[in-house]
């Protein structure tokens, strides 16, 4: 690339790598309350504050539940805004994490995904977010350190983009990425401070008949969180879902000229393919362990088996046509899920990616596998023993067990 | 603080109302008196976050709004949370020029629920903090918008849905939690109670608390005829009568120093004006079962605990 | 409420309200309809504090108060309040 601007090389994880770019993206309001593997973010943040070393208002709230809201509240008081969390702490936000989307507050969270309670556990998975997938937040999911730093600074004009205006969330897999040392590249402040600009706001109507900047104004008073009845609630809702429609393109827009600038893409800013065009087995995974997929495939590849993997990067919103297109012509599909939807046949990726396969002309073969749960490791060996199994559901045609649990003592 | 600021009836009537006409209230809301007096004490550029409640229901029905200032509400836990976060936007976007430098007031309100009960924790923590607001509580004692449950606002005695008044539970069985005075332990720079017929205290109160540095919390007393089962055209009376009969004195407290206010001063020096609670409870359709024979004893302790609770606020402000 | 709606296009984002209550009209609500003497009234304006309604106004030019019984509820407040006994509560229909 081209106009690729010289970077500097530092060794972080991945919580350090998410701190330091909200260092550098001119975030006016952090509200956030620490909890492992988030910990680390807001720890490191809190000195960049206590060393002043950014122009940032730090809150230190007394439950995750109150940060969500003084991000949300800040948020459409013009500020942009950053929290983070994971596990307990998303939960506690589970309601508010609604009304900051209807609300249209942009605020960006990252979260050290990890597992729920109870049995309480502190390692990773994606029990989370998953369960927050209807929350109407965007959510990506990054493979490692430097991504996680380059998609926080992404995320943060995604959310703010005027066809958008939804919060957005970005997952690191606890542990494994949280707090794992990496090479992160990082850009240069003026070149962030540049890239994700001032924020914008739209024009909205106010009740006394002027159009005013959307944030909470004396000058031009606004009322905002009514209460609406069935008569008018539906249409609220529609709107959400056509930003996450329009989110789509700006996400892809965004990741573009972000590569531009850094020298980094990822897939096309939606999903990954990798050795996917010609795969007749193939995988769909979330975050870290597509590195070590990857490494499997290769090694498949050697063998001659046609194996490939798609790792999804945005989850929400789903990118249901250019997933179909991506993926339709594999033969046998395993579907990864870290999380379970209990009662409901297997996890969550599992059912949507079906869903989007339903209306695919060539009928894959499509199975899933739920691993990872609380932390447990997957190795090489294991991950290779689904491929094996898509190439026997190829040659016989038959699926044995559709939900199945890797790594699981039976 | 800066200089104290004196108004006449006339002012206040002449100020255009913030909270305006058109809203949903019941008809004899004290709550919407209370939240227009308390609009009219602001002195500049305001904005206003409310809990879910009634006064946020009926004041913010889509398409409609009666607020003629900049308002939010999030949650019903939130109002202290939401301020917080505000006060944090305008402070660091003033410092970095994306605002005007102008200051602007914060105000919250909430009403008992959003307060004792499910907001407690965001209001207890937005206060440790030290968050440039003020905390106004209207207090109609019970979760009304929800129709009428307990909370831990409600009265010894009073009949909700939730502690109705049966032939064995004698409506609310628990008293009500010291709120102002659980504010006032966080050591605030300023708390005060207040009741709508005591309006200009109401004003003067809520205009100290924007003015001081810092949190401040008013405890405003709002009856609610719907949930009080009481005469609409006597919510404003009830509000005095509470105050006579100290079931609801009227103090404060600037910067650690508690005072009591004028009308309740006037108790504390000639203690034969102190009315007995029943002239107070008498009027409401909660209090009935106090009435009867087997409501007696229950009458009887809710007197002994307005006094003891009286001469425990006299010796805070040092009148004994 | 309007009698049809606009469509999710046409309304601004997040229910940012786009009408003040000042045109949703409460008068009709009332079943009594206070009424002032103007001889016993002496423009103290308690009534106009304590309204719930904001539907009694201070009419400087004129020096005197005035009802807007396009909000009045009927509560009876003003009524109970004044010093003077100036208002009494009269049924609507009559
Ligand atoms: C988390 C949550 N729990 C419960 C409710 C239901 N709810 C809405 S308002 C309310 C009671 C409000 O009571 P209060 O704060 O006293 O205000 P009031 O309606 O009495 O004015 C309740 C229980 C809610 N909105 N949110
Ligand atoms: S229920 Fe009570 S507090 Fe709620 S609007 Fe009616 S009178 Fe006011
Ligand atoms: S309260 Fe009575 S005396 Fe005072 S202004 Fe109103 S009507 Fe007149
Ligand atoms: S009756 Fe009630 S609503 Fe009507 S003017 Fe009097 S106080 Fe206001
Ligand atoms: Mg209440």
């Amino acid at each position: 690339m081209k106009n690729v601007c010289k970077q500097d090389l530092m060794a972080m994880n991945g919580d350090e790598a998410v701190a330091y770019a909200v260092k550098q993206a001119d975030v006016d309001v952090v509200a956030a309350y620490p909890i492992t593997p988030q910990t680390i973010i807001v720890e490191k943040f809190s000195e960049y504050v206590a060393n002043g070393e950014v122009e940032t208002e730090f809150v230190c709230t007394e439950s995750e539940h109150s940060a969500l809201t003084a991000c949300l509240a800040a948020a459409v008081t013009g500020a942009r805004t950053f929290t983070a969390s994971a596990s307990a702490g998303l939960a506690l936000m589970h309601e508010m994490l609604f009304v900051t989307s209807g609300c249209r507050a942009p605020v960006v969270m990252a979260i050290a995904n990890r597992a729920l309670s109870a049995p309480l556990n502190i390692h990773g998975d994606h029990s989370d977010t998953m369960a927050q997938r209807d929350s109407g937040w965007i959510q990506l999911y990054v493979e490692n350190a430097q991504e996680a730093y380059d998609s926080i600074i992404q995320a943060f004009r995604i959310a703010e983009d005027l066809q958008v205006l939804l919060p957005a969330m970005v997952g690191l897999d606890g542990f494994t990425l949280s707090h794992s040392l990496e090479n992160v590249n990082g850009l240069p402040d003026e070149v962030v401070k540049k890239f994700v600009g001032v924020r914008e706001l739209p024009l909205v109507a106010t009740h006394e008949g002027k159009n005013a900047p959307f944030k909470l104004d004396p000058e031009k008073p606004m009322t905002m969180g009514p209460i609406a009845f069935p008569d008018y609630y539906f249409e609220f809702k529609r709107q959400q879902d056509e930003a996450m429609k329009n989110a789509l393109s700006v996400i892809q827009r965004v990741h573009d000229e972000y590569a531009e600038l850094s020298g980094r893409s990822y897939g096309n800013g939606l999903f990954e393919a990798y050795q996917l065009d010609d795969a007749e087995v193939a995988a769909v995974c979330l975050g870290s362990t597509a590195g070590t997929m990857k490494t499997v495939v290769d090694e498949l590849r050697q063998d001659g088996v046609k194996a490939g993997l798609l790792r999804l990067r945005t989850f929400r919103p789903l990118p249901v046509e250019e997933l179909q297109k991506a993926l339709s012509h594999a033969k046998a599909i395993a579907v990864m899920d870290r999380s379970l939807s209990f009662g409901g046949n297997g996890g969550a990726v599992f059912h949507e990616i079906r869903h989007v396969l339903y209306d695919a002309a060539t009928h894959p073969f499509v199975v899933n596998y739920v691993y990872g749960l609380g932390g447990r490791d997957s190795s090489p060996k294991e991950l290779r023993v689904i491929y094996e199994e898509l190439q026997r559901i190829l040659q016989t045609k038959h699926v044995e067990k559709t939900i199945n649990y890797l790594g699981l003592r039976e | 603080m800066s200089e104290e600021w004196k108004f006449t009836a006339k002012d206040i009537a002449e100020k255009p109302d913030l909270f305006l006409s058109g809203h949903r209230a019941c008809a004899g809301c004290a709550p919407a008196t209370v939240l227009r007096l308390i609009m009219k004490a602001t002195r500049g550029p305001t904005i206003v976050t409310e809990a879910t409640g009634c006064m946020e229901v009926v004041s913010s029905i889509y398409p409609y709004t009666s607020w003629a200032v900049p308002w939010l509400h999030t949650a019903f836990e939130t109002a202290a949370a939401n301020a917080a976060g505000i006060e944090a936007a305008l402070k660091i976007m003033r410092k970095k020029c994306k605002r005007k430098q102008e200051h602007v007031d914060v105000i919250a309100i909430a009403g008992d629920g959003g307060t004792y009960d499910i907001g407690l924790q965001a209001l207890s923590g937005a206060v440790e903090r030290g968050h440039d607001f003020l905390f106004v509580l209207y207090d109609n004692e019970a979760y009304m918008n929800t129709g009428i449950q307990r909370s831990g606002g409600t009265p010894h005695g009073a009949a909700t849905t939730t502690s109705p008044a049966g032939s064995i539970v004698p409506g609310k069985v628990e008293y009500k939690k010291p709120i102002a005075e659980i504010m006032l332990a966080h050591e605030m720079p300023y708390v005060a109670t207040a009741s709508p017929y005591y309006w200009r205290d109401l004003i003067a109160k809520a205009r100290k608390g924007l003015e001081v540095e810092g949190p401040a919390f008013l405890h405003v007393f709002a009856p609610c005829p719907r949930g009080w089962r009481s005469d609409a055209a006597k919510s404003i009376e009830l509000s005095r009568l509470a105050v006579e009969t100290c079931v609801f004195p009227l103090w404060e407290s600037a910067n650690g120093k508690c005072q009591l206010s004028t009308p309740s001063k006037l108790i504390a020096l000639a203690p034969q004006k102190k009315r007995p609670v029943s002239d107070y409870l008498q009027g409401q359709g909660r209090f009935r079962h106090l009435f009867t024979p087997k409501g007696k004893k229950m009458l009887d302790e809710v007197q002994s605990r307005t006094d003891e609770r009286w001469q425990r606020l006299l010796k805070k402000c040092q009148e004994t | 409420m309007s009698s049809r709606g606009k469509s999710w296009k046409e309304i601004a984002p997040a229910g940012v309200c786009s009408k003040s209550s000042t045109t949703f009209l409460t008068g009709d609500w009332k079943t009594y309809l206070p009424l002032r003497d103007l001889e016993k009234c002496t423009r103290c304006l308690l009534c106009v504090i304590f309204c719930p309604d904001g539907a009694i106004h201070w009419k400087p030019e004129k020096a005197d108060i005035e009802f807007d019984y396009s909000f009045c509820k009927g509560c009876g407040i003003c009524a109970n309040e004044c010093p003077t006994k100036a208002i009494t509560m009269k049924l609507e229909k009559e």
